[in-house]
């Protein structure tokens, strides 16, 4: 209990002070992150509603694998994404390996399908709603997906906050291809692995209080934008 | 002379680039607290930043197999020949040597304290089969504990549930040691460092059979063209130099000096 | 602007799950004014609705419209037994499907105003669509349906579940439209509705058409024994 202390007592501190590399770490996070869920989100909330409105045939397989694709071990992802970045692989020219976009692509890899099965659930449940008012308005496919992604949006932004609470606690995938490099790829949960490894509890706690805050101001920021609270219903 | 042109030269030439190298050491090295002092020195002197990613001995070999890093700095003979001798590195340049000790529970079932030698020490530990954490993961100081395994005539195929290989860095193998009140063969750097020490204490030392030696491998350019070869070669110069033999032997934690510089320019 | 389209099935069957629901089925409506479906439940007459808007497959047979396809589309419209509202406000409702035509902001907004103070919504304008009553739903989506100005109006028992009130105002309303021009093809259970409103009478039973009559000769001297039964109002089997 008193290393819960200690580490809360630490977190206050490294905020105090406003300690360097804290700042630096934490802003290197967001970005990662929020980039990883911007790209993801763009290929996910169209992808998610187009599966929901389309009919094909193997439509029910197509689902089954987005869903299975949600439980893909971060650390594997990692591990793939190093072999296709790695020199000795095939796009190891491109020399992204332990840079914070090698981080960025592998968070990506492993947040779109959480968003776009979500994004599929909530759409599926709004277009059989929709279903006969938009056809008998003779909408198009663009029109359809349009209208379910606005009228649905509060349910795709729990989505986004999905994918990105999964992004920013994220450590395995992130390690192997950002090599947790001080000053250029370490972020707060690759920090924190290390401190912890090192037995620094204390900082480590620290630290994790730290990126549970920011989770939290995340959050609450994008509620009070999207205005959900105030309206008073979801 | 012509050396200290030679070191001259590149010192400059290196300063005017500003550049980086990207540079897999062990995590014995960078839990010591070392890399903290000599990389900023670096930095200075050469104009050079040093990426530095802590890995595993396994995974910096793997590394500068497949090129992704410009050189490595790990502690495993045996497997940086190995390395050499396949193309893969372009030489190998001892830097320095720090040694490994005994940690176990304050209450040393199995009397570590008062072994002769290192042999002696695991020898004990097996025959009582006092929990043992071994690190289990392939690395320099893996190979070191599994090589006095066989030094002092054991099996470990023999081995039973006391023995327990966690897979893991050396600051993570400390935490489950110091978890399960467990032996565990650590580097004297890391140990030093090591913030959760519980009731473990340092019981055996000073064998030198127990001495670990680091090497710098710079990774073979012909086998890897896009190696920042040049500023691997300045960086092995800076690294056997008498400005890292002065920083290396001046390293303290609590008094105490962690490493031996013992590279020949 | 308003010219009569004129819509015809020709040996229209739909089955569905093996059975045959409608069909087979020839049938041609090209009058203006209100045009009743009735029928005993099940007969199929929302199916038959759904078969001439094009929203219903039909497994052999044809429909066709007097005009060109894309005209025949953008000139009808339906209201749902149930309201569908989208979950926006009343003025967003509204001005959906101007905005699926590409009208411009000024039309749009000037079109909204003048139905929302129609259909006596005008106060709720900026209210969250969903959580209107019922009756309000209804002649929300009547509206909706009306201000594109469609040609044919398809309404799929518009009044049920509703009070004499809104009953009244939907009514109101739909006589407006048909004297503007639109045609109305409507089903519905409420007999006295069907006295009050029909020009003539389409009455379907078991998926075929038993009896097609102008309104007075349907109500007055219905021949089939089917229609006699059911507006005898005794059980249609």
């Amino acid at each position: 209990m008193s290393e819960i202390w200690a580490g809360i007592a630490e977190a206050f501190r490294l905020i105090w002070s406003l300690d360097e590399d804290l700042i630096d770490i934490t802003i290197r996070s967001l970005k990662v992150s929020l980039t990883a869920l911007f790209i993801a989100c763009t290929l996910a909330l169209p992808f998610g509603t187009w599966l929901a409105i389309r009919r094909f045939r193997y439509r029910r397989f197509a689902i089954a694998a987005l869903n299975a694709l949600m439980g893909l071990p971060p650390v594997v992802v990692g591990l793939i994404v190093y072999l296709l970045l790695s020199r000795s692989g095939p796009f190891g020219v491109m020399g992204l390996l332990f840079t914070p976009t090698a981080m960025i692509m592998a968070q990506v890899i492993i947040i779109t399908p959480l968003i776009a099965s979500i994004t599929h659930q909530a759409m599926r449940e709004l277009w059989s709603e929709y279903h006969d008012l938009l056809i008998s308005f003779n909408t198009t496919k663009q029109q359809r997906i349009s209208a379910l992604i606005w009228d649905g949006r509060r349910t795709l932004m729990t989505a986004a906050l999905a994918g990105f609470g999964r992004a920013i606690g994220e450590v395995g995938a992130i390690m192997i291809v950002g090599g947790n490099i001080d000053q250029v790829t370490r972020v707060l949960t690759t920090a924190i692995a290390l401190e912890t490894g090192k037995g620094d509890f204390a900082l480590a706690l620290g630290l994790g209080f730290i990126l549970i805050a920011l989770s939290l101001v995340v959050n609450l920021t994008i509620h009070t934008l999207s205005r959900t609270e105030r309206e008073g219903r979801w | 002379m012509i050396r200290l042109m030679a070191i001259l030269l590149t010192l400059v030439g290196a300063a005017a680039q500003g550049e980086t190298l990207r540079l897999a050491a062990t995590t014995s090295f960078n839990n010591s607290g070392l890399s903290d002092v000599l990389l900023p020195a670096i930095a200075q002197d050469l104009g050079l930043e040093v990426q530095l990613l802590v890995v595993g001995t396994g995974q910096a070999i793997r590394l500068g197999q497949a090129g992704d890093v410009d050189a490595i700095l790990v502690h495993s003979k045996a497997v940086e020949e190995a390395f050499v001798a396949a193309g893969y590195g372009a030489h190998r340049r001892e830097i320095m040597y720090n040694d490994f000790i005994i940690i176990g529970p304050s209450a040393d079932p199995a009397g570590v304290a008062s072994a002769q030698t290192a042999i002696d020490a695991f020898q004990r530990i097996a025959v009582d089969q006092s929990m043992f954490i071994s690190r289990g993961d392939d690395s320099g100081t893996h190979k070191k504990e599994l090589s006095l395994w066989t030094a002092a005539q054991q099996n470990l195929a023999k081995f039973t549930t006391w023995y327990k290989a966690v897979g893991a860095g050396m600051g993570a193998s400390l935490n489950s040691a110091s978890a399960m009140d467990g032996y565990i063969m650590a580097d004297r750097a890391s140990w030093l460092n090591f913030g959760n020490k519980g009731t473990l204490k340092l019981l055996f030392a000073g064998d030198p059979m127990l001495f670990n030696q680091y090497a710098y491998l710079p990774v073979s350019p012909d086998r890897h063209v896009h190696v920042n070869a040049e500023a691997a070669w300045a960086l092995e110069n800076w690294l056997v130099s008498p400005r890292a033999k002065q920083i290396i032997n001046g390293y303290k934690i609590g008094g105490e000096a962690l490493f031996v510089f013992n590279a020949r320019p | 602007m308003r010219q009569y389209m004129s819509v015809c099935l020709q040996d229209v069957v739909v089955e569905r799950r093996g059975k045959t629901v409608l069909g087979p089925m020839t049938l041609e409506l090209s009058d203006a004014g209100f045009t009743m479906v009735l029928g005993p439940n099940g007969a199929g007459k929302t199916t038959l609705l759904k078969v001439l808007h094009g929203v219903e497959r039909v497994s052999s047979g044809s429909v066709s419209w007097s005009v060109p396809s894309q005209t025949a589309r953008e000139g009808q419209a339906y209201v749902f037994q149930s309201p569908i509202m989208l979950r926006r406000s009343v003025r967003a409702n509204l001005a959906y499907p101007l905005q699926l035509l590409g009208l411009d902001k000024a039309d749009i907004s000037e079109r909204v105003t003048k139905w929302a103070a129609r259909i006596g919504l005008s106060a709720a304008l900026d209210f969250p669509a969903p959580r209107l009553s019922g009756g309000e739903q209804q002649k929300l989506a009547l509206a909706r349906a009306l201000i594109r100005r469609p040609n044919t109006l398809f309404l799929d028992e518009p009044c049920a579940n509703l009070d004499g009130r809104s009953v009244r105002e939907i009514e109101e309303i739909l006589r407006e439209a048909v004297q503007a021009g639109t045609q109305i093809i409507m089903t519905t259970h409420d007999l006295g509705q069907a006295r009050r409103l029909a020009d003539r009478v389409v009455f379907v039973n078991k998926g075929q058409i038993e009896e097609q009559a102008p309104a007075t000769a349907f109500f007055n001297a219905a021949s089939s024994l089917g229609a006699s039964a059911f507006l005898n109002g005794d059980i249609v089997e």
